[in-house]
């Protein structure tokens, strides 16, 4: 087992099992039973290069439940600020005993990387723009709870879809699941080709009515003028999710966020907290999703 | 004195099997050899002899960055590439930008035995694109190309300014390095599908296009030779076609790995594949090729860029960007020709020994030419290994390649020996 860096090429019965997994560990959490200490005496250890507050406490968490010894390597407080290399950092922490690294980096390849320097497994926790694969899985599970089947859902990712590393781990691996994607934003905002099975617009307005899912990407405010917006005013004009979009959908259809979310650009507040939001689930899932990844990545040596 | 027998040699009149006999630093006969006693006797085995190629484009890091490379270790480099000239980029530590610093590289470069190393200058006032450099005062000391390398003239008034300076001097050649660098910065590898799938920041094609329009535009005006490094895009090989057409005189280069390579081979994020400019679409290696072939591009250049191990053992977006290429340059061109021996020893020796005005290099085999020969055999497989260049960042190592450097012949002695490796 090599960890999980990405769910490119993975297949639908692979996907599958994974997702009934984190089902599993949501039934038991629901139930208030605890999940067996399946990684008791093993290290996990979580590398976060990049800040983070969710995955890197849902990783933490879902370590704890399944019973591991949990280690933080934080960049700001390590050798990184005197300059040791990233190559010296994986090594390091893989000799001090982990049995497992899960990483976050800004660099697209750092995971593949540390996978190819460490030996022990790797879990991909978000790297570069290239991909986030729990949360994509997260986000099917969510779906499925939801919908009960992901076969034909529609799912329209709307807006920086270029900067999104989320967006790009769905591209990967939601129409393995039978998703059909269609990326919304101005061209400034979209991948410059699409290598992709997915269709693309400019418009959410046109697009909205065939959606049964409305995935909302955060508008990068700290980029500013180079995140390629006219005005915030306008991208909430364009493709903000309002409550009079809301009413363009279809009834059955829902919205979904990865956070953190920007309330009154790419989202109205009544919309975030309303009944059709599923935001709060997503977040729910995030722990028993990641303690399935986790159990996959070790769990076998048992 | 040294026979070479049974070889395909590059004469004026043609392609002919014949033996080459060098006396001296000489070519003293071609054709049929009576006697060869007391000589060095190779049998070529039907292998091609022709002129020593000539590299219009390496970096040998010196001074400042001897640990990846140095004039010794980047000359054995060229030999064993079957080089025998070689234009060393201005981008070293400090940059040659001044009549003094000139001197002191051309000093360096002439202790050089095993190679010819002609020293570029930079245009710019440490390489920074704001103020003309010193260039009359390295013309003096014999510098002969100019060039940003690394960088073009951002600010197209100065660059103006420094073509009509340089056309007033006699076989001065301005090189540019065509990138607008406000549409490529941050990026690390052609921008188009892979780079989309990886969300990596690409460079644009039309980053390259623009200052090719831009350059020849200013090379007409103001009547000063250009040359243009390292095309990569089907666009400017388009611009450099039409721009011949109407009568200016403007040259072109292009590299073996984007004869060879596309972005496509970047399905794994290999840091010995990140190079500026990028490997571009299939496309535009495919215009790249036919521009080469029709002499649109005239030359071959390396852009042999070397970096350690440990400094491209990093992720993709840190790695530090070339590859080496003295090494395999002739293989990847011969492949690019399809086999044309003609046309191989026109793009890798004779034309960029014209640009760079190199007289002792790039001339027919024929009696009373200068000793500066390679023996390539176009037929022979095999595989790089290890490399005579101090690094080995090459996209190469390890692949089965189709053509092979026998021997190098530097000013009448043997400078590269490979044997049947």
């Amino acid at each position: 087992m090599s960890g999980l860096l990405t769910l490119r090429g993975m297949p639908a019965d692979r996907l599958g099992d994974l997702l009934d997994s984190g089902q599993r560990y949501v039934d038991m959490i629901r139930a208030g039973v605890r999940a067996p200490s399946r990684l008791e005496g093993r290290t996990v250890t979580i590398v976060f290069f990049e800040p983070s507050t969710r995955t890197r406490l849902s990783f933490e968490k879902a370590a704890h439940a399944l019973g591991a010894t949990v280690m933080v390597f934080a960049p700001e407080m390590s050798s990184t600020v005197k300059g040791e290399s990233f190559k010296d950092t994986i090594l390091t922490l893989t000799a001090m005993g982990s049995d497992v690294l899960v990483i976050r980096h800004v660099l697209a390849d750092a995971a593949d990387l540390a996978a190819l320097w460490s030996g022990v497994p790797i879990i991909n926790a978000g790297a570069g723009r290239r991909e986030h694969p729990t949360q994509t899985l997260i986000d099917a599970l969510t779906l499925r709870q939801h919908f009960g089947a992901l076969q034909g859902l529609r799912m329209g990712i709307v807006g920086d879809v270029d900067n999104s590393r989320v967006a790009r781990g769905h591209l990967a691996a939601l129409p393995t699941l039978g998703i059909e994607l269609t990326l919304i934003g101005p061209s400034t905002l979209l991948p410059v080709a699409n290598p992709w099975v997915a269709r693309t617009t400019h418009s959410l307005d046109e697009a909205l009515g065939d959606l049964d899912v409305v995935y909302l990407l955060r508008v990068q405010r700290e980029r500013g003028a180079a995140a390629g917006l006219s005005s915030e005013a306008s991208y909430n004009r364009r493709y903000g999710m309002t409550e009079e979009r809301l009413s363009m959908l279809k009834p059955t259809s829902v919205i979904m966020h990865a956070g953190p979310i920007n309330r009154g650009i790419e989202i109205d507040d009544s919309v975030a907290d309303g009944e059709r939001s599923l935001i709060l689930e997503q977040v729910a899932n995030g722990v028993p999703m990641r303690m399935a990844v986790l159990e996959a990545a070790l769990g076998e040596r048992e | 004195m040294i026979v070479i027998e049974n070889a395909l040699v590059l004469r004026a009149t043609g392609v002919e099997l014949a033996a080459v006999v060098i006396e001296g630093d000489r070519v003293t006969s071609v054709g049929s050899v009576a006697s060869a006693n007391g000589a060095t006797v190779i049998d070529a085995g039907g292998a091609w002899v022709g002129p020593g190629l000539v590299d219009l484009h390496v970096h040998f890091r010196e001074p400042g960055q001897t640990w990846k490379e140095d004039l010794g270790s980047g000359a054995r480099s060229a030999a064993a590439g079957g080089f025998t000239a070689v234009v060393t980029m201005p981008n070293t530590d400090p940059p040659i930008d001044s009549g003094p610093r000139a001197v002191e590289a051309i000093t360096r470069a002439g202790l050089v035995d095993s190679v010819d190393i002609a020293v570029a200058g930079a245009l710019t006032k440490g390489r920074a694109g704001v103020e003309i450099s010193d260039l009359d005062a390295m013309y003096e000391a014999g510098v002969r190309i100019f060039t940003d390398d690394g960088d073009s003239v951002p600010d197209g008034g100065l660059l103006r300014r420094i073509m009509s300076y340089l056309g007033d001097l006699p076989g001065a050649l301005v090189a540019e390095h065509p990138e607008d660098c406000s549409m490529t910065m941050n990026g690390h590898m052609h921008e188009g599908a892979m780079s989309a799938r990886h969300g990596l920041v690409g460079l644009p094609g039309v980053g390259e296009d623009v200052i090719v329009a831009r350059d020849i535009a200013i090379a007409r005006d103001t009547g000063a030779r250009l040359h243009l490094q390292h095309l990569s895009t089907a666009s400017s090989v388009d611009l450099v076609r039409q721009a011949r057409a109407t009568g200016v005189a403007v040259t072109a280069e292009v590299t073996p790995h984007h004869l060879a390579l596309d972005d496509a081979s970047l399905e794994r994020l290999d840091p010995n594949l990140k190079m500026y400019p990028p490997l571009r679409a299939p496309a535009d290696r495919a215009a790249v090729i036919t521009g080469l072939r029709q002499g649109v591009i005239d030359a071959v250049a390396t852009d042999h860029a070397p970096h350690t191990a440990a400094e491209k053992a990093v992720p993709f977006e840190q790695a530090p960007r070339g590859v080496i290429g003295l090494e395999t340059a002739a293989a990847l061109t011969c492949v690019a020709l399809n086999g044309d021996q003609a046309v191989f020893f026109d793009r890798l020796s004779t034309a960029p020994a014209r640009i760079a005005g190199l007289a002792r290099h790039g001339m027919a085999v024929e009696p009373g030419a200068p000793a500066n020969l390679v023996l390539f055999d176009p037929g022979q497989t095999w595989v790089p290994r290890a490399f005579a260049s101090r690094s080995a960042n090459s996209p190469f190592t390890g692949k089965e390649l189709v053509g092979k450097v026998l021997m190098t012949i530097h000013d009448g002695r043997i400078s590269y020996e490979g044997g049947q490796g």
